[in-house]
């Protein structure tokens, strides 16, 4: 028999494995969505993801301005892949960005940690890649809860209306 | 849209339950309205939707960042005063439309 009954979302997963400021932030966004909704997010970085978590490299995130075809000049004229390689250009469209962002009222990435952890979310990092890149807890934003292997990420999968995404 | 006895006051309604006209507000609508959410209005509630009420009214928009950086509460703060989805039922209370914020 066909079962129609709608599960509500009440938990998600979020896995997020790049250090663009674009990935990042649908994860962020993602996540603190969820917690405004009432809905527990657990935000899993991992790999290159790591750095939105890193005090040392928090802040300092860039988009890709060479090999991304949706880069486009201020006005729409398309964004030339060899512009994109000249030495400052990618950190010049990175903060034009981040105060874009910003007028938008758009936190910066460890007050959105906050504000996400203020509404209960959970910031977890991967532990593999952590001893990949040879980070240590001390490393991480204070927002972070904990230092995770895969099976603990999948242990935090259980019960109906549960969600993994990666971003 | 729906019309609704709340606290004495016949009140317009939207289908997801908020108020139209923020002018009919009263604060025994709003802790009546609280108490269906489940809530107990505080001073420290009114206190907050007094200051979302002057902001709606300013014509400027909610978000949960702004909230906590009213002076009133913080963002943790804002979460235990109207837990579970705390930006949809503190204008819920506060007799104001739905906040379209992603943030």
């Amino acid at each position: 028999m066909e079962n129609n009954e709608k599960v509500p979302l009440k938990k998600i997963l979020l896995i997020c494995s790049k250090a663009n400021i674009e990935d990042v932030y649908a994860t962020l966004v993602m996540g603190n969505g969820a917690v405004m909704e009432g809905i527990e997010a657990k935000l899993f970085f991992t790999f290159f993801g790591l750095d939105a978590i890193t005090k040392k490299q928090m802040e300092k995130l860039h988009t890709s301005t060479v090999g991304n075809p949706g880069m486009r000049m201020p006005g729409g004229l398309p964004f030339p892949t060899m512009l994109g390689g000249l030495p400052g250009v990618e950190a010049g469209v990175s903060k034009m960005m981040k105060k874009q962002m910003d007028d938008l009222d758009i936190p910066p990435v460890d007050e959105f940690l906050e504000l996400i952890t203020a509404g209960g979310g959970e910031i977890f990092a991967c532990k593999l890649a952590m001893d990949m890149f040879k980070l240590t807890k001390d490393d991480l934003h204070a927002e972070v809860k904990d230092v995770i292997t895969v099976g603990d990420l999948y242990e935090m999968c259980d019960g109906p209306g549960t969600q993994i995404v990666f971003t | 849209m729906s019309t609704k006895t709340i606290a004495g006051v016949e009140v317009n309604l939207n289908d997801e339950g908020y108020m139209e006209d923020a002018s009919q507000w009263t604060k025994e609508i709003g802790a009546e309205i609280a108490k269906e959410e489940g809530i107990e209005l505080t001073e420290k509630h009114y206190e907050l939707i007094e200051w979302i009420r002057n902001k709606v009214a300013a014509g400027e928009g909610l978000t949960i960042r702004g909230i906590g950086k009213s002076g009133v509460v913080n963002a943790k703060e804002f979460y235990g005063l109207f837990p579970g989805a705390p930006l949809k039922k503190a204008t819920k209370i506060a007799g104001v439309p739905k906040p379209t914020s992603c943030i």
